[in-house]
């Protein structure tokens, strides 16, 4: 059990870098039926950093994005993004789901630009499309842009929910299992697209995922959850060299961080 | 079908799967309802004109039906009073229509957007959908006499509450990850009722027009026969009562086109408006 900070350096000077989003002591009961979804979470994500968690359903990892994305109060505890405390929903907070859920009558292009629009108006939008031509590059889907959702591939529906995630610059990520609903193949490509985009972007980036290969290829740190109530049980550094490929995961090292995880929650799931 | 000859031959080859083709598969859609109607009327022409079985008064012959499709036809190209009765049921009839989607969409919005609508409202209105509502024609024609009022209300009446349902269902389709999506951008209330589930409800929303639509039709003509006046179910009524069977015939066929001119302006307006909304949609909302 490791609770040094992390690992791997994006920005390459070797001086600590400032937490982005901190977490003190936080909890989360439900008021409906009781049930203390999460207890005591502490976490810290610094700039650049990639950080999963992983853990079995019901285990509050969802729960705890929802709160970190600012789509559901904390019961008790600090939750701090950027030095201001996260009350509800923000555009400096980037967000993706398990589906694309690109508005299939709009372009690809508009979708992108809907973050704006909706909170800065069409004007806005219209003023961004340089910047969201330019993610669209980024992601390798510059010829779509006037393309309607309903013609793009689930890969590709993924990459424009990527770029409408980075277009108002957020400074941190919160990805909630993003690529669950793709093919294995298309869903390694996309991890590795990710990391490469978020190098790019010096993102900061929170994964939630129940994929335990997808979790160690892809950060430099996970949270080992487990429910009933919902806490962060271990952090483990991951110490595979950047940047990170897909032949990895048949190198020994992987598979010691993978069974090492597994055992960690199957001893939970066996109680 | 394309199968080279030497291929079954070939000693290698031990199975040849030929796939054939269904023979309704190789006939053109509109050659195939041709043959159908051909049938159906050297059938009608030999049980009516040919053959005597059925009595003229029960079903007129398709030749005496087609000349008095024509006569009508005249008279409503001619602007007779055929076209004055099928004027005032064209007119029940966008009225009926106007006044039930507006309705029908307002109070499809009060049940799918608001609990008030969902536990208040919508159980009267499952009440009085299973209501025969034909039955309610007397007071309509009691409160609005036996004008076009009366006949405007009833096909209203009748054609509101598919549109009610089916707005209210369209409201709720909006997917889970959708309501995140528009929360988490700061979306209020307003824009995403407009933005997100007005849109995502759309194909349902037209779903139920093309049921209000058939059912203005029934309604406007229900009305007709019940409070008289100069409708085109005025004409029918009459001619039935006079045993004139062709006569209703050739203008229940004409109703036909009124009907169908309502549902395809429907359905055209869907298609324009709806234009994503074809086969699946992979990388869309699924």
């Amino acid at each position: 059990m490791t609770m040094a900070g992390p690992s791997h350096l994006a920005a390459g000077p070797a001086e600590q870098p400032r937490p982005v989003y901190q977490i003190e002591r936080l909890s989360k009961t439900y008021a409906r039926n009781r049930l203390t979804a999460l207890t005591d979470v502490n976490l810290a994500l610094h700039k650049g950093e990639f950080v999963s968690v992983v853990g079995s359903s019901g285990c509050g990892k969802s729960t705890l994005l929802k709160i970190m994305a600012g789509l559901l109060p904390p019961t008790t505890g600090r939750v701090v993004l950027e030095g201001q405390p996260v009350t509800g929903p923000r555009d400096d907070i980037g967000m993706m789901f398990q589906q694309a859920t690109l508005l299939p009558w709009k372009t690809t292009v508009q979708n992108i630009l809907l973050p704006i629009e909706m909170r800065k108006g069409r004007a806005a939008a219209k003023a961004a499309i340089p910047r969201a031509t330019e993610l669209l590059q980024l992601v390798g889907l510059g010829d779509f842009a006037n393309v309607y959702p309903g013609e793009l591939s689930g890969g590709m529906a993924q990459r424009a929910s990527i770029c409408r995630m980075l277009i108002s610059n957020p400074a941190v990520l919160l990805l909630d299992e993003p690529f669950s609903a793709l093919d294995e193949l298309t869903r390694d490509f996309m991890n590795m697209e990710l990391q490469r985009i978020c190098a790019e972007q010096h993102a900061t980036a929170f994964l939630v995922t129940h994929s335990l290969a997808e979790a160690v290829i892809l950060s430099d740190r996970i949270l080992v959850m487990k429910p009933r109530p919902g806490r962060i049980v271990e952090e483990i550094l991951i110490d595979l060299p950047r940047p990170r490929q897909l032949e990895m995961i048949n190198t020994p090292r992987f598979g010691e961080i993978v069974a090492h995880i597994r055992d960690l929650l199957g001893k939970e799931a066996f109680q | 079908m394309t199968l080279s000859p030497n291929l079954k031959d070939d000693p290698q080859v031990d199975t040849v799967w030929v796939e054939h083709v269904a023979l309704i598969d190789s006939i053109p859609r509109w050659l195939a309802m041709l043959g159908l109607a051909v049938v159906v009327i050297v059938i009608w022409d030999l049980a009516t004109a040919r053959l005597g079985w059925v009595s003229p008064i029960i079903l007129p012959s398709p030749g005496e039906t087609f000349s008095d499709l024509i006569f009508v036809g005249k008279n409503l190209l001619s602007g007779g009073y055929m076209l004055t009765a099928l004027w005032t049921t064209t007119r029940t009839v966008f009225w009926a229509f106007l006044i039930a989607t507006a309705i029908g969409f307002s109070l499809g919005v009060l049940v799918g957007e608001t609990k008030f609508g969902e536990r208040a409202v919508m159980p009267y209105l499952v009440a009085i959908d299973t209501m025969p509502k034909v039955a309610f024609a007397p007071l309509f024609i009691a409160w609005l006499g036996f004008d076009i009022a009366s006949k405007v209300a009833l096909a209203a009446f009748i054609a509101t509450f598919p549109i009610v349902v089916s707005t209210a269902a369209g409201f709720y389709a909006a997917s889970e990850n959708e309501r995140m999506l528009f929360k988490a951008m700061g979306a209020s209330r307003w824009q995403t009722l407009i933005r997100l589930k007005l849109m995502t409800g759309l194909p349902y929303i037209f779903t139920g027009l093309k049921i209000a639509s058939v059912g203005v039709m029934a309604g406007a003509i229900t009305g007709e026969f019940l409070g008289g006046g100069k409708g085109f179910g005025a004409l029918i009524r009459e001619s039935a009562s006079m045993l004139d069977t062709p006569r209703v015939f050739s203008l229940i066929l004409y109703l036909s086109l009124l009907g169908l001119a309502l549902f395809f302006l429907v359905a055209l307006v869907e298609k324009r408006l709806v234009f994503w909304n074809k086969a699946d949609r992979p990388g869309g909302v699924g």
